[in-house]
């Protein structure tokens, strides 16, 4: 259990049954603290260490083996002050994380969540098994989701919610907490949000735009994922077969007397450079992972686009419900019948209504337009807020966005640069033992 | 129609003629070239002809230029006859007949530029041997116009005589040689495991032919995945491009390398793949001849123990039958196999020349094979090398500099 920083310092922002002035407020603060820079990662030090295996029963009460990962924690503070505690740590297994973020996600709609790593191993070249046992995969997994965890730490909004916290430090009964915020209930659903994005009148163009540039994103890094894997896969080819020299230049050597020696170290040399290409395709692996995160943060993108799609649509409908009762009541105020209905008709075959009951009618619909008016005022708020909120995150993405791919070109650059060394190194020893023949 | 010619000034040909052969350009008085490929349509068939150019001032040319028109057919009668006219030296093989993929294949522009340049090899081996050099058959093939050379073809032993000499090469080999010296099993070890490594190099090398082939197709489609990416992008645009150059860069780099790797380490490798079974040919003729001469030397002891001999009771017999003298029988008979026993020992005498003939010239032509060999194999490797030092060099600094311009 954490002794420091204590759950008097998060603030919760986990309740979205706050009105929408409680709302701006807790965001206000969130702003002050973004620049005091008070983040999570402040105060913690968080790692996902290790990965183990455990078997139980499934949810159908059949054996299964899964993974599970080792979160640690330890205050920031402990270890400036020259005394380095144990970290505090428990285990949580990949579905945990995932129910974790699913909260997220309903929770604070205008925050573009950090993704998860894959779950199973999708774009695969052959050197890679695409079994989630293996250990390379686990690995690769592991990183992802310490990242995943470091980018909510560091989330100004995210950061201070208190399920997340819990995530970090208890492991026991955390599961039962997030089932009792009902955030499932409040999940919007998915034809709800489809039938807003076909519907949704006049949604913020930047929105729109978004749109569009995360599915054009996620085409594309798609596209260059699967291109990459096969490339990877014939270098991996081309160095291993280099492999074979190796073998038959050391048996050739046997056999000749004055190239004999030439030849057997120049096989050392092949040799070495067939072996060359695991390592550099280890770390082509980071590279990919780090174009994967981005790949799946469009989903993220595009999840905060719709709920945009929905408030504005339900803003509209709101609009269109109050314009439609103040046509009504205008129509019965004036007695005239500007649109055909059927009221109009039955009242010209069978007669206008009494005054008491024509009174009932208007009195109903001044007090629904009355409501109306205020439910599209609240309307008209929340989807304010939720732009001016969303659009701040979405700024905020862009720029996380554009430094972390910029810094991964720049290694993957770097990276073809250290193959060229060792290249260079390889064929200028075997040249040096050529010569020698 | 071809054109693929080649500097006809002495100086560029002993340029290149010093970087086949170092070991004898001081005292180099011919140079040939194979170059011109050009196609022929007849009635019949469709074939190529080679320009063959040859520069001498050897004294046993009437002329010092000669440019005669050869087809693959006239450098095939040649090897033949060398094997035949020496049949213990080490000829250079020629490039083969067919490719295996297929006929049409034969007439695609690398391969008849492989197999230029392999024929021009094949010219100029024999050139640098100081025995075959001295061939008249060699001589005719490079100075004759074309009716001269299918007038020279069709003299020679008859084609019945050869036939003969066939099956008793065959009937010798089946015999097999009882007591070859040690050197030349030696050698024929040797020959054995150099086939076998070679015929792997050969197998590796064009493996990696194929991958990088493929490796290169991949790498196509790979750089114009960032340009694509760019154009969704502002502040990533500039680098996303900059990938997209260096991935260019690599593939350019890289069609040369498996350019370079085709047409220098491939055709050798390949070449002495061909001169190993070449070297097997020459053993087992070298077996033959001494085989030859096991067999008559076996009959004449045979003939001897015949001589030998006690009047045979059958010889008795039917000299009897014949009325002839026992005794004079007996006579008539030594006599007869003396003489026997006299031509078989000239024969005998012939044939122990031959092959002492045909040892030494295989000696001497082994070593010079395996300097050969060694500077033919060394000098593709280290090529091979080089390129492949060039092909990281240059990569690396397209990228370093895209590096720098980028930061």
């Amino acid at each position: 259990m954490m002794a420091d920083s204590g759950p008097e310092e998060i603030a919760v922002i986990g309740n979205t049954d706050l009105t929408s002035a409680e709302l701006e407020n807790n965001i206000k603060n969130t702003m002050v603290e973004i620049e005091k820079w008070t983040s999570l990662l402040r105060k913690m030090e968080i790692s996902v260490g290790e990965a183990e295996k455990r078997t139980g029963k499934n949810t159908v009460n059949m054996q299964e083996i899964y993974t599970v990962y080792l979160i640690e924690t330890r205050p920031v503070d402990a270890v400036t002050e020259g005394i380095i505690p144990a970290p505090d740590s428990l285990w949580r297994r990949y579905s945990e994380f995932e129910l974790l973020r699913n909260y997220l996600l309903v929770t604070y709609p205008f925050v573009v969540v950090a993704p998860l790593p894959e779950k199973r191993a999708e774009i695969v070249w052959h050197k890679l098994s695409a079994d989630n046992m293996d250990p390379d995969f686990v690995e690769r997994r592991r990183v992802g989701l310490e990242n995943f965890l470091l980018r909510l730490a560091c989330h100004p909004v995210l950061c201070n919610d208190k399920i997340f916290y819990i995530f970090l430090t208890e492991e026991k009964g955390w599961k039962e907490m997030v089932y009792e915020t009902g955030f499932q209930a409040k999940a919007d659903s998915r034809l709800k949000a489809m039938n807003a994005a076909f519907r949704v009148k006049n949604p913020d163009k930047r929105f729109t735009e978004l749109k569009h540039y995360s599915d054009e994103l996620q085409t594309v890094v798609s596209q260059l994922l699967r291109v990459r894997a096969r490339v990877a896969d014939r270098l991996y080819g081309v160095y291993k077969v280099h492999g074979n020299y190796g073998r038959v230049f050391s048996e050739w050597s046997a056999i000749e007397k004055e190239m004999g020696d030439g030849l057997q170290s120049a096989g050392h040399h092949m040799d070495a450079y067939a072996a060359s290409v695991d390592d550099i395709l280890e770390e082509e692996e980071h590279y990919a992972d780090q174009l994967k995160e981005y790949l799946f943060y469009t989903e993220a993108l595009r999840a905060v686009c719709r709920k945009h799609e929905l408030t504005q649509f339900e803003l509209e409908m709101a609009a269109q419900d109050l314009a439609s009762k103040k046509q009504q009541k205008e129509e019965l105020v004036t007695g005239t019948v500007r649109t055909f209905s059927l009221k109009g008709m039955t009242s010209k075959l069978f007669g206008q209504e009494t005054a008491e009951q024509r009174e009932a009618k208007l009195q109903v619909l001044e007090q629904q337009i009355e409501e109306g008016e205020e439910a599209v005022k609240e309307k008209n708020t929340e989807s304010d807020e939720f732009v001016k909120t969303a659009w701040i995150d979405i700024e905020h993405f862009k720029d996380q966005k554009d430094r972390d791919l910029k810094e991964a070109l720049i290694s993957y650059a770097i990276m073809q640069i250290s193959r060229c060394k060792k290249g260079i190194q390889v064929w200028t020893n075997a040249k040096e033992c050529f010569n020698k023949m | 129609m071809f054109n693929a010619s080649m500097p006809t000034s002495p100086g560029s040909m002993v340029n290149q003629c010093k970087f086949e052969e170092d070991e004898e350009s001081d005292s180099k008085d011919i140079f040939i070239t194979v170059d011109n490929p050009e196609s022929h349509v007849t009635a019949i068939e469709t074939f190529i002809t080679y320009r063959v150019l040859t520069k001498t001032t050897r004294s046993e040319f009437d002329n010092s230029e000669y440019e005669v028109r050869r087809r693959y057919q006239d450098f095939l009668w040649l090897k033949g006859k060398l094997e035949d006219t020496h049949s213990t030296l080490i000829v250079h093989p020629l490039p083969e007949k067919f490719v295996v993929k297929g006929m049409v294949e034969r007439f695609n522009g690398d391969f008849i530029e492989t197999r230029r340049k392999a024929l021009h090899k094949f010219l100029n081996r024999v050139a640098d041997h100081p025995i075959l050099s001295c061939s008249e058959d060699f001589k005719v093939f490079l100075s004759a116009q074309a009716w001269e050379l299918t007038t020279y073809k069709k003299q020679g032993p008859g084609f019945l005589s050869r036939m003969g000499e066939t099956v008793r090469a065959v009937a010798n080999s089946v015999r097999g040689v009882k007591n070859r010296p040690e050197e030349f099993t030696a050698i024929q070890e040797y020959v054995e495991d150099f086939s076998n490594k070679i015929g792997s190099l050969d197998k590796v090398t064009q493996r990696i032919v194929k991958e990088q082939k493929e490796y290169l197709e991949e790498l196509k489609e790979y750089g114009p995945t960032y340009t694509l990416w760019s154009g969704s992008e502002e502040e990533l645009a500039e680098q996303l491009k900059g990938v997209a150059g260096c991935i260019e860069r690599c593939c350019k780099e890289t069609e040369e390398q498996v350019g370079h790797l085709s047409d220098t380490l491939v055709p050798v490798l390949h070449e002495y793949v061909l001169c190993a079974e070449t070297l097997k040919a020459v053993l087992r003729r070298r077996d033959n001849i001494q085989a030859e001469f096991e067999a008559k030397n076996e009959a004449l002891a045979t003939k001897k123990v015949d001589r030998d001999a006690e009047s045979s009771d059958l010889g008795f017999v039917w000299g009897s039958l014949l009325g002839k003298n026992p005794e004079e029988a007996r006579h008539q008979r030594q006599e007869r196999l003396d003489g026997e026993i006299e031509e078989l020992k000239e024969e005998i005498d012939k044939l122990e020349d031959r092959v002492e003939w045909a040892n030494n010239a295989l000696k001497g032509d082994w070593g010079r094979w395996q300097r050969s060999m060694r500077g033919d194999l060394k000098s593709a490797f280290l090529s091979t090398a080089e390129k492949n030092v060039d092909y990281y060099e240059k990569y690396f600094i397209f990228i370093h500099t895209q590096i720098t311009v980028s930061l």
